[in-house]
């Protein structure tokens, strides 16, 4: 039985097609559709439902100890009111789940994760946490609205004045429209924005007042399907696309969040051996679209497979990210093999769109 | 001439002495949402009736095109390389493909009854 997130009669209400995902009910469009929504993220703004994603709250004197040992990034040196991504491994090297970590108060940290592996690394993290550090689930207790596009400062400034400034910083307890809110300078679109939390209970009342404010600015509520395309664009990895229990994070290309020199890191010997596949970024150059698990073909042979790909609204072309062999990474020319059709593809340097 | 649907919600009109034209029906255009791309037939392909003649995707997803009619496609709607989206804005006046052919008409739905199916269940 899927769950539903505090904003589901909000979805209704607004015609939304809704579909399961991450064992959550989630609309994958509104009426006017996913290039309509991607477009607007693109040149105004959009709001998300982000209610499903996972909090869970690190606290004690070992906290930041248990961070850097878990998580591919160094947050030694991450300031109160910051916050960095990095991707929580194994021993081995292996994602379990990329996030994002807050530093909210001295040995109190807030670690956003993906919906569907909350559980997971709820339980990965309790097994593995050692000394002075507690791990709670707070992830029903949070709502989680994403304000993202260009437009995104100017309509929320019509609810306060106190927006974070930087690019990865938040400010908490900030009142909009009588909510208690932590307002996060972050997003999954490329785009300026913002992503709000709040008790659960009072995100429906979040949610209608930023888009009452936002209408004028053609603000309008967007749904998984344009997170898709516009995070595709950016070249955003995808839990359970671009990274999974099988990838490393300098397979996946995020060398610059994975840090190997510092002290009691638990995949530091594995991470530190030559990886075997490489994301890379694809463009079709033939007609037709490369979807995830369609295989790549370099000189005849399988190399590879897409992880995620759709026709980019921004570009008005095909792209793909997928993995290949690490040895064919410097190539320029590949193949897709879409359902028996084999497409022209060509390589792309990633994100394949920036503002 | 008349329109008929497949249940896969493809139409075909059937005119006497004249080729087949075939296209989406509008409750298959709005389950794709914003169609991206049309993997159309090409000219002289053989069709069958029932079986995959190509596919259309939506930013979303890919479905397959299920031929109601069986024969030699005898045009494509080039139009449909540029502009996709015209399935979506006009479907019942795009056309996909027309046969040279034969149709068992027993398998197809008229329109009245097309529209009156249930298509959620």
């Amino acid at each position: 039985m899927d769950k539903k997130t505090p904003l589901y009669e909000a979805h209704i209400d607004l015609n939304a097609t809704m579909v399961p995902f991450a064992g959550y009910l989630m609309p994958v469009q509104y009426p006017q559709g996913i290039l309509f929504e991607h477009r607007s993220v693109r040149e105004k703004a959009g709001l998300f439902d982000v209610s499903h994603m996972g909090e869970l709250h690190l606290t004690g004197k070992d906290a930041l100890r248990n961070l850097n040992a878990l998580i591919s990034n160094d947050f030694t040196d991450l300031a109160l009111g910051k916050i960095r991504y990095g991707v929580l491994v194994r021993k081995d090297g292996t994602a379990v789940d990329d996030l994002l970590v807050y530093h909210i108060d001295e040995d109190d940290y807030w670690i956003v994760v993906n919906a569907s592996n909350t559980d997971k690394d709820f339980e990965y993290f309790t097994n593995n946490l050692s000394g002075g550090a507690v791990i709670h689930n707070e992830s029903d207790e949070w709502g989680q609205v994403a304000l993202q596009g260009p437009l995104s400062e100017k309509i929320l400034r019509k609810l306060t004045d106190k927006i974070p400034e930087a690019y990865y910083s938040f400010i908490q307890e900030v009142d909009l429209s009588g909510i208690p809110c932590l307002i996060s300078r972050t997003g999954y679109t490329g785009e300026d924005g913002f992503e709000i939390y709040c008790a659960s209970d009072k995100v429906t009342h979040l949610w209608n007042t930023l888009l009452k404010v936002g209408e004028e600015d053609g603000l309008v509520p967007c749904g998984l399907g344009a997170r898709d395309t516009l995070r595709l664009e950016a070249a955003m990895p995808l839990y359970g696309h671009e990274l999974n229990d099988n990838t490393t994070p300098f397979e996946a290309g995020l060398k610059i969040f994975t840090k190997l020199d510092k002290p009691n890191f638990i995949a530091q010997e594995a991470l530190s051996q030559p990886v075997l596949k490489r994301r890379i970024g694809l463009t079709v150059i033939d007609r037709g679209i490369a979807r995830e698990h369609c295989p790549i073909l370099f000189n005849g042979e399988i190399v590879g497979e897409v992880s995620s790909g759709t026709m980019s609204p921004t570009l008005g072309k095909a792209i793909a990210m997928g993995y290949i062999k690490a040895e064919l990474f410097n190539e320029t020319e590949f193949t897709i093999d879409v359902r028996g059709r084999l497409l022209k593809a060509e390589r792309t340097k990633m994100p394949f769109y920036k503002k | 001439m008349k329109r008929l649907y497949a249940n896969t919600h493809e139409w075909v009109i059937v005119e006497e002495g004249k080729d087949f034209v075939v296209g989406i029906s509008d409750y298959a255009q709005i389950a794709l949402g914003d169609i991206v791309f049309v993997n159309s037939p090409s000219l002289g392909d053989k069709v069958t009736q029932g079986e995959s003649f190509g596919d259309v995707e939506s930013v979303k997803a890919v479905s397959d095109l299920i031929s109601p009619v069986s024969g030699k496609v005898v045009a494509v709607n080039d139009a449909l390389l540029n502009a996709p989206e015209l399935l979506n804005s006009d479907p019942l006046n795009t056309w996909i493909m027309k046969v040279s052919g034969s149709v068992n008409e027993a398998e197809l739905l008229d329109e009245a009854t097309y529209l009156a199916l249930d298509k959620d269940h």
